[in-house]
């Protein structure tokens, strides 16, 4: 072995071991659950197991609430991600213009809502998406709109919890955005600016292809990050919204694992989440190597 | 400055003449930067508006943060459900673990996944790309897949009910791997070979080349990994059985009544729990965004 | 690279012993006296850990230091665990071998842990004094899984009907005057924002309750679903009729952003709700607003004794399997249930008192809001005691939304839940079958009794019909 091998291994090791050990052998765990029917009968008793094969797959591919909870999450991903990703962009170019000023407090603000308890800040929002007299309403009711219920109303949830996840993540997205901006040398502008370009075409021929890998790489993280959507949607409608319309599928899996202990089947869905991801990324890079 | 030569026969019909366009500058300059300074606060207001709510009705007195139609300000500014944080519910404990377990796990974090990553940018050995690819799929699992099976590994090994347990999930994260190998990626590969001929030593060239280089994705990584620990809530409850071990957001679930809604009480505590973080993302922010530059916006 | 020493930190060396550290040994070894000293002390108590729930587990410590002074060999460890999290962790700590010796738990979760075999039963303990008959029948049937007692009632709670005063003057009795109550309330009001009943949508306790009172069974005792039992459908008929009507807005409790105040203010003029909500009521309402409601117990379907069955709720004390000092466990689980005990813990907590003995103090029987709870609380029912209870409600309360957002009728509903049921259920009929097998080869008959016994009414399910077409005229 080469002494740069050796090294690697030197300094892979406690690092890899970490990670194989305490994430990778419970997930190999998980995936011997995902082929029996390991329920709370089992934790009583572990004769209580059965080896089920495919049979908790089947189910679930043929459960209506599984069906239902994967088009809310993709419905959320589809529009949460752009959306974030948009406005992250927006606030980046905010805070890298050379003419802002303040511009640490400005970030940090932008930053707060990623640092947040969602605890707190779901009681927060939920008077701020009040039917009635929530803040959300009376701000449309200014500008002629009547007021909606937003977290009762089965069309609404779900715009509701994508702006709460937008507010609560953009930020995140911003900060990188901003690294990425920062890193557009200077000397690409000065020679746009000579060739006539105002800075919308600056804009257009220089900051959005010099950005297009953080492009990728922020739309890949919020991707991954929103198709396993949890804690937002969790604290603000435990119990799945009206008619399960934001019942995501980190959540369906969460309670049949852990409130109604059908361990088996809760690992089953999570690797089906796991095989969409897996299907989303290797569609994107695809995607960019046809480019 | 490079300027397209202007006595070439260029595409462009015009050559730009040196000093183009500064007419009315200065006014076209004020003018924009009332508009950029008009969009960053209404950003921040829209931003900050949940969150300023906390903040007030963190100083409301008792009830008043529940009346209908919700109040914006509070009618009396009050100290107390600070002081019952800390007196009646002992929240500076709380406080005190979440930062032991955060601090340590920074530390442990900031070691590991550098080491890690950085043996995956800048050292060659056979099948390097392969395993990194593998640790990036890996990142697309659930965690909460992990956690029962988790569970139980650390019941065998004895680490039920200790710090090292919690501390368990957060000392070595993919991303933190990910993160830090995207941006010692560029660092200049002549740097590493003019210390190789010096003589030193590969380990040596990580801790004493390396690192110091490496500044602002370390910070980059510290403030991510504080947050995580700092904030996590349903590990350190699962693992934790002595409620003096308990982190903060463990103790603020502990203030969501089951009846009663003692929603001052608990804003207080949102406020506090959001405060080091925050602060800690403030004073290291330069560091932090120049830590995601180089490597890791290159995908 | 190497570094270069300077002859200065050398030097500095001897320095270091200087005054403070001839105080550092004597320090330690006292230190190390004491602590050793105070670990002997304590190795002749017995320490047992006992874990409270959200504000019952702040309120006990206040009990303790009595119990402290009568049982000087034991200290008991109070961990105040917060209810949002309670299940998971109780379940982790399980299988993890991390239980306390004694824990609060829900009554609706011992039918789970006595499928862990996580609990004592507690028959062999009983004592002359905890008498049965001083518990109220429903609560105590709760905590009876499999004919064995798996918990000691130690707080209870149900469900009961608070109104307005001054626009019901006498609260119904039967489902027929609750119709016809709700039906002027709503032809007298002006306000399109006014219901005469507020019952949101996600909530299962009341369809449930309905249908108990009419006497459905849900879920056999070998684990099949029942839904699609007239009983049941003519009880669902029932409490879909009421939002049909527009006796109650079809709304969950989430979009409730006050339930205090647009109770006071007069938007609806009854719910249903527990003993939390009476001084929930009584801190929230203005001075005026305070004399103007009241509780009753729940009106019964027609034909049928008052006051309609409810829920058996509150919490139980229970002594897990693996903990090694149940005698001293016991002990704290004796001292909780003492009347006065439960009485002094009514006062630091507003949770009602299992024991009926302790509802003679004069604070509960002259409090005219809690009377109803006392009536109220001799007619409760103990549901299905299965693990998959919960899960089970969820869907009763899921169809329940589907339902009364008109998607199908009662009786489809029936149908459907017992198909989702009865597919829940298909691993205990497999569990329970093999426990057949094993238990015919015991002596004795394995009882896997998960129901207390049901009124089996026909002329009730006769009357409730008549109800609902009474109060269509």
């Amino acid at each position: 072995m080469s002494s740069q091998a050796r090294a690697a291994v030197a300094l892979l090791f406690p690092a890899l071991l970490m990670i194989s050990v305490f994430y990778l052998l419970p997930v190999a765990g998980a995936v011997v659950l995902s082929v029996t029917d390991f329920d709370i009968y089992s934790i009583g008793d572990a004769s209580n197991t059965r080896f089920v094969g495919a049979a908790n797959y089947g189910a679930l591919l043929e459960s209506p609430l599984f069906w239902k909870a994967l088009t809310n999450t993709l419905y959320f991903s589809l529009v949460a991600v752009p959306l974030t990703v948009l406005i992250a962009l927006g606030a980046a170019l905010l805070l890298n213009a050379k003419l802002a000023r303040f511009k640490a407090l400005f970030r940090t603000i932008y930053f707060a809502p990623v640092v947040t308890t969602i605890v707190a800040v779901a009681v927060v929002f939920r008077y701020v998406y009040h039917a009635r007299v929530g803040l959300l309403n009376q701000l449309l009711d200014l500008i002629g709109i009547a007021p909606i219920d937003w977290l009762g109303d089965a069309r609404w949830a779900m715009p509701a919890l994508i702006l709460l996840a937008v507010w609560r993540n953009f930020g995140y997205a911003a900060v990188i955005f901003l690294a990425g901006l920062q890193n557009v040398p200077d000397s690409l502008y000065e020679a746009a600016r000579i060739d006539g370009a105002g800075p919308l075409r600056q804009f257009w021929h220089v900051t959005l292809p010099e950005l297009t890998p953080t492009f990728v790489f922020v739309g890949v993280i919020t991707g991954i990050g929103f198709l396993q959507i949890f804690a937002e949607p969790y604290v603000m409608t435990p119990d799945g919204g009206p008619l399960n319309a934001t019942l995501t599928i980190v959540m369906l899996m969460y309670r049949e694992g852990f409130r109604w202990w059908n361990m088996g089947y809760a690992a089953a869905v999570a690797f089906v989440l796991f095989a969409l991801v897996m299907l989303a990324t290797a569609l994107q890079a695809f995607m960019r190597r046809a480019r | 400055m490079s300027k397209s030569p202007s006595l070439q026969v260029s595409e462009s019909p015009r050559s730009v003449p040196r000093t183009p366009r500064r007419l009315g500058d200065s006014t076209t300059r004020r003018l924009l930067s009332i508009l950029i300074h008009f969009l960053l606060i209404l950003g921040a207001i829209a931003t900050a508006i949940p969150l300023l709510w906390m903040l007030s009705a963190s100083f409301m007195p008792q009830g008043e943060a529940t009346s209908f139609p919700p109040r914006l300000l509070p009618s009396r500014f009050t100290l107390e459900h600070y002081g019952d944080l800390f007196t009646r519910l002992s929240l500076g404990r709380a406080f005190l673990n979440s930062l032991f377990v955060a601090l340590i796990a920074t530390l442990a974090s900031l070691l590991f996944n550098s080491m890690a990553g950085y043996a995956f940018a800048k050292l060659h050995f056979r099948g390097r790309a392969s395993l990194f690819a593998f640790l990036l799929a890996a990142l697309a699992i659930p965690a909460q897949v992990a956690m029962l099976p988790l569970f139980l590994l650390l019941k065998s090994l004895g680490l039920v009910n200790t710090y090292a347990g919690v501390l368990v999930p957060y000392v070595a994260t993919i991303y933190g791997m990910f993160l830090v190998r995207q941006f010692m990626v560029s660092i200049p590969d002549d740097l590493l070979a003019a210390a190789r001929v010096d003589g030193a030593s590969e380990l040596r060239i990580y801790w004493s080349v390396v690192l110091p280089v490496a500044r602002p994705v370390l910070a980059t990584l510290a403030i991510f990994t504080f947050m995580s620990a700092w904030n996590d809530f349903m590990w350190p409850l699962i693992i934790l059985t002595d409620d003096d071990k308990y982190t903060m957001p463990v103790a603020v679930a502990n203030l969501v009544g089951e009846h009663a809604l003692d929603l001052e009480l608990m804003m207080a505590s949102a406020v506090l729990t959001v405060i080091p973080v925050l602060t800690l993302f403030f004073v290291l922010q330069k560091q932090y965004i120049a830590g995601m530059m180089a490597g890791s916006v290159k995908g | 690279m190497a570094a270069v020493k300077k002859p200065e930190t050398r030097n500095q060396k001897p320095e270091i012993r200087d005054s403070r550290s001839v105080w550092i040994a004597p320090l330690l070894v006292s230190g190390f006296w004491f602590l050793v000293s105070s670990c002997a002390s304590r190795d002749t108590v017995t320490i047992i850990e006992f874990w409270g729930l959200g504000r019952e587990g702040e309120v006990v410590a206040e009990l303790l230091p009595q119990f402290h002074k009568e049982h000087p060999e034991i200290r008991v460890d109070v961990q105040q665990i917060p209810w949002t999290a309670a299940h998971e962790k109780l379940l982790t700590a399980h299988v993890g071998n991390s239980l306390p010796d004694v824990a609060q738990v829900g009554n609706t979760w011992i039918p789970e842990f006595s499928t862990l075999h996580a609990v004592e039963p507690l028959d062999a303990r009983l004592s002359a004094a905890m008498p049965r008959d001083d518990y109220f029948p429903g609560i105590w049937e709760t905590n009876v899984v499999g004919g064995q007692l798996y918990g000691i009632p130690w707080y209870v709670d149900t469900r009961v009907l608070f109104y307005r005063t001054d626009m019901i003057a006498t609260p119904p009795r039967t489902w027929t005057e609750w119709m016809a109550i709700m039906d002027r309330l709503k032809k007298q009001s002006k306000d399109p924002h006014f219901y005469p009943l507020l019952m949101p949508t996600n909530e299962w306790p009341q369809p449930v309750l309905l249908a108990s009172q009419l006497g459905a069974e849900l879920v056999t005792e070998d684990a099949r679903a029942k839904f699609s039992d007239k009983r049941f459908v003519d009880a669902f008929s029932f409490y879909l009729d009421i939002y049909r009507r527009g006796y109650a807005p079809v709304i969950g409790s989430s979009q409730v952003a006050n339930l205090y105040q647009q109770f006071g203010a007069g938007e609806f003029a009854m719910f249903m709700s527990g003993p939390w909500d009476v001084g929930n009521l009584r801190d929230r309402l203005s001075k005026e607003q305070q004399g103007k409601w009241s509780t009753a117990p729940l009106p019964a379907p027609d034909g049928t004794p008052y006051p309609g069955v409810s829920l058996s709720g509150g919490s139980s004390l229970v002594l897990f399997r693996s903990s090694k000092k149940q005698a001293a466990s016991w002990k704290l689980i004796e001292f909780l249930s003492r009347p006065e005990i439960q009485i002094r813990f009514y006062e630091l907590s507003g949770d009602l008192p299992a024991r009926r003995s302790a509802w003679r103090t004069p604070d509960l029987v002259d409090d005219p809001q809690i009377a109803a709870f006392r009536t109220q609380l001799d007619r409760t029912i103990a549901l299905p005691r299965l693990p998959e209870w919960e899960n089970i409600a969820t869907s009763i309360f899921e169809h329940a939304q589907l339902a009364s957002r008109g998607q199908f009728d009662a009786a489809e509903a029936g149908r459907r839940l017992d198909a989702k049921v009865n597919g829940m259920l298909a691993k205990r009929r497999w569990v329970l079958s093999r426990l057949r097998v094993a238990s015919s080869e015991l002596r004795e008959p394995l009882r896997l009794a998960t129901h207390s016994p049901v009124h089996d009414d026909a002329r009730a399910t006769r009357n409730a019909q008549l109800a609902t077409a009474g109060a269509a005229q």
